[in-house]
């Protein structure tokens, strides 16, 4: 069985996050699942604190330094992403849009996308639905159907909160797991270039 | 192989001295920087166009016409000259008409422009860019090429019988060079018109602009105008030098810092390792330039951007002094080695009218 490359960006800004952290789980999950389907998963984690003055420098220059472009290639590539980021201002961060603003706009169609984010109370849960979603649908990914969100409360080891977080978890990570198997082998489509006489004739009909 | 500089006309305040240039003092130092690339022994001077402020070349070939006449050797170019929102007909009158008063001296870069407002300025649509780029410039070649022309497009009005006039030189038109920073169509375009094809390998890491020089190579065989090493590419490149590399680098970084490309970015060291950039000696310019040749083949042209980013004349003419003396005379004689035989020059105007008879006879 041929491997599948799992990327999860995550943007949290505090070493340790609790962003990373729900990235983390959500990876763990979702390659257990992939395994399970007899697939070899091979997971690259994508820290943009790390990346947060190349992101800048890429806005103000338009191409991205050695690092960024290096993250880019493994998100592009990637036949599945978990995308995870604080919700600042009742939306996704500054510094995840700014990542995503980098990306060619192309290069996430039809990829399967697990989206997710991180808040101090639960009230701000529905920027996963107002913000993170419409988002993946303008770069025409696949986002998965259920999207976690984790408030500080979920992180408490009482039973309920964490079990419902878990429960959300594992549901999120196996529908990204399904659309990830049922995606054929990404190939690998070189820039296909038009030949000029069709260029000329579709002006000549057009 | 042709070395020369290209500018883009930017009107910027000197950060070091808070001063801005008036217009037309930036007009005239775009002048005195084009007379003095001939007296250090460049071969070409290109201008941008663009109809914006802080931007002064509006007027590209009347510019080019002054310079003509104030110069004997210097080959006249753009960077670039707007094939999407200029009329081709106005293009072709203006650069024949150029090309006869400079006894030949000219070619011209084609490019789609940069500034989105151009376009509905000049009554254009910016989503229409490259269709535009490739009906624009099938009409250019044929009023080139053609006396009389009967053509009908989308964008423009058709035209019954109409002669472009004067007619091109020796009736060998200006060589034409596609310029392209991300557009593989492009690269097309140049290649099966068997044109050059410019990249300005500024700004932006070399591996971008390998792609698109090597898409170009392999389709200007495809079209049989020759082997992929026979096609004509040329390339831009960004230098600030000083005899000693760290007095290049405190000089330059202010400008780096705040000039409105990449200022406020990353710094003049990463900016310097991951483009085409250098700011050093003349033999650190050198020794990168030698390099370029390594990534993208033998190539024709090779153009350097010096007077951007609020520099002063007065530097930029030192800079001139530093290419023409200390670079550039290395440059050719190192380019030379090991240049295979069949890889062309430069293109001029007199290579193109031997080119031209020679066909002419064959076809008899």
């Amino acid at each position: 069985m041929s491997t599948v490359k799992l990327a999860v960006v995550s943007a949290g800004l505090s070493v340790p996050s609790s962003t990373r952290l729900l990235a983390d789980r959500i990876a763990e999950a979702t390659a257990r699942e992939l395994r399970d389907a007899g697939r070899e998963v091979d997971v690259t984690v994508i820290e943009l604190r790390d990346l947060a003055r190349e992101i800048a420098d890429n806005l103000v220059t338009g191409f991205p330094g050695p690092g960024l472009r290096r993250a880019l290639a493994a998100v592009t590539d990637a036949d599945g992403i978990v995308a995870v980021t604080p919700i600042f201002s009742a939306s996704y961060s500054g510094l995840f849009k700014s990542f995503v603003d980098v990306i060619d706009k192309d290069a996430l169609t039809g990829r399967p996308v697990l989206i997710a984010a991180t808040g101090g109370t639960a009230r701000h849960s529905l920027a996963l639905e107002h913000a993170m979603r419409p988002l993946f649908a303008h770069l025409r990914a696949v986002v998965a159907p259920t999207a976690v969100y984790a408030a500080s409360e979920d992180w408490g080891s009482a039973g309920s909160a964490d079990g419902a977080l878990a429960g959300r978890i594992a549901r999120a990570a196996g529908e990204l797991a399904e659309l990830m198997a049922g995606r054929p082998a990404a190939a690998r489509t070189e820039e296909a270039v038009i030949p000029f006489a069709q260029q000329l004739a579709a002006l000549r009909t057009g | 192989m042709q070395f020369g500089i290209f500018s883009v006309g930017d009107v910027t305040t000197d950060p070091t001295t808070g001063r801005t240039p008036t217009e037309h003092e930036r007009i005239k130092a775009m002048v005195a920087i084009a007379l003095k690339a001939e007296e250090v022994g460049l071969d070409v001077f290109a201008t941008g166009e663009h109809h914006n402020p802080p931007f002064v070349p509006s007027s590209p070939t009347t510019m080019l016409g002054y310079i003509a006449a104030r110069t004997e050797r210097l080959i006249l170019s753009t960077s670039t000259t707007l094939i999407t929102t200029n009329d081709p007909v106005k293009i072709a009158e203006d650069f024949a008409m150029l090309q006869h008063l400079a006894e030949g001296r000219v070619d011209v870069m084609m490019g789609r422009g940069n500034t989105g407002p151009v376009y509905p300025w000049f009554g254009q649509d910016i989503r229409q860019g490259i269709p535009l780029a490739i009906e624009n410039y099938a009409l250019l070649h044929q009023l080139w090429r053609e006396e009389n022309v009967d053509w009908q497009g989308r964008f423009r009005t058709p035209l019954q019988s109409f002669t472009s006039t004067p007619r091109p030189l020796d009736d060998t038109p200006p060589f034409v060079w596609h310029g392209s920073i991300r557009s593989p169509e492009i690269a097309e375009q140049a290649a099966y018109y068997g044109d050059g094809f410019f990249a300005n390998n500024i700004f932006w890491p070399k591996e971008h602009f390998q792609k698109l020089i090597n898409l170009y190579r392999e389709r200007y065989a495809h079209y049989g105008h020759g082997t992929p090493e026979q096609a004509m590419v040329g390339l831009g490149g960004q230098v600030f030098m000083r005899k000693n590399s760290q007095d290049a680098v405190r000089e330059f970084r202010p400008y780096f810092d705040n000039a409105p490309v990449y200022g406020h970015g990353p710094s003049l060291e990463e900016f310097t390792e991951q483009t085409p950039l250098t700011v050093g000696s003349p033999q650190e310019v050198v020794e990168k330039t030698l390099a370029f040749r390594e990534s993208f083949g033998d190539y024709q042209r090779q153009l350097f951007l010096m007077d951007h980013a609020g520099l002063p004349l007065k530097t930029v003419l030192e800079q001139l002094d530093l290419l023409g003396e200390e670079v550039v005379p290395v440059l050719r004689k190192e380019f030379a080695k090991g240049r295979p035989a069949e890889v062309p020059d430069g293109p001029t105007h007199a290579a193109r009218v031997a080119a031209r008879a020679e066909s002419l006879e064959e076809a008899k």
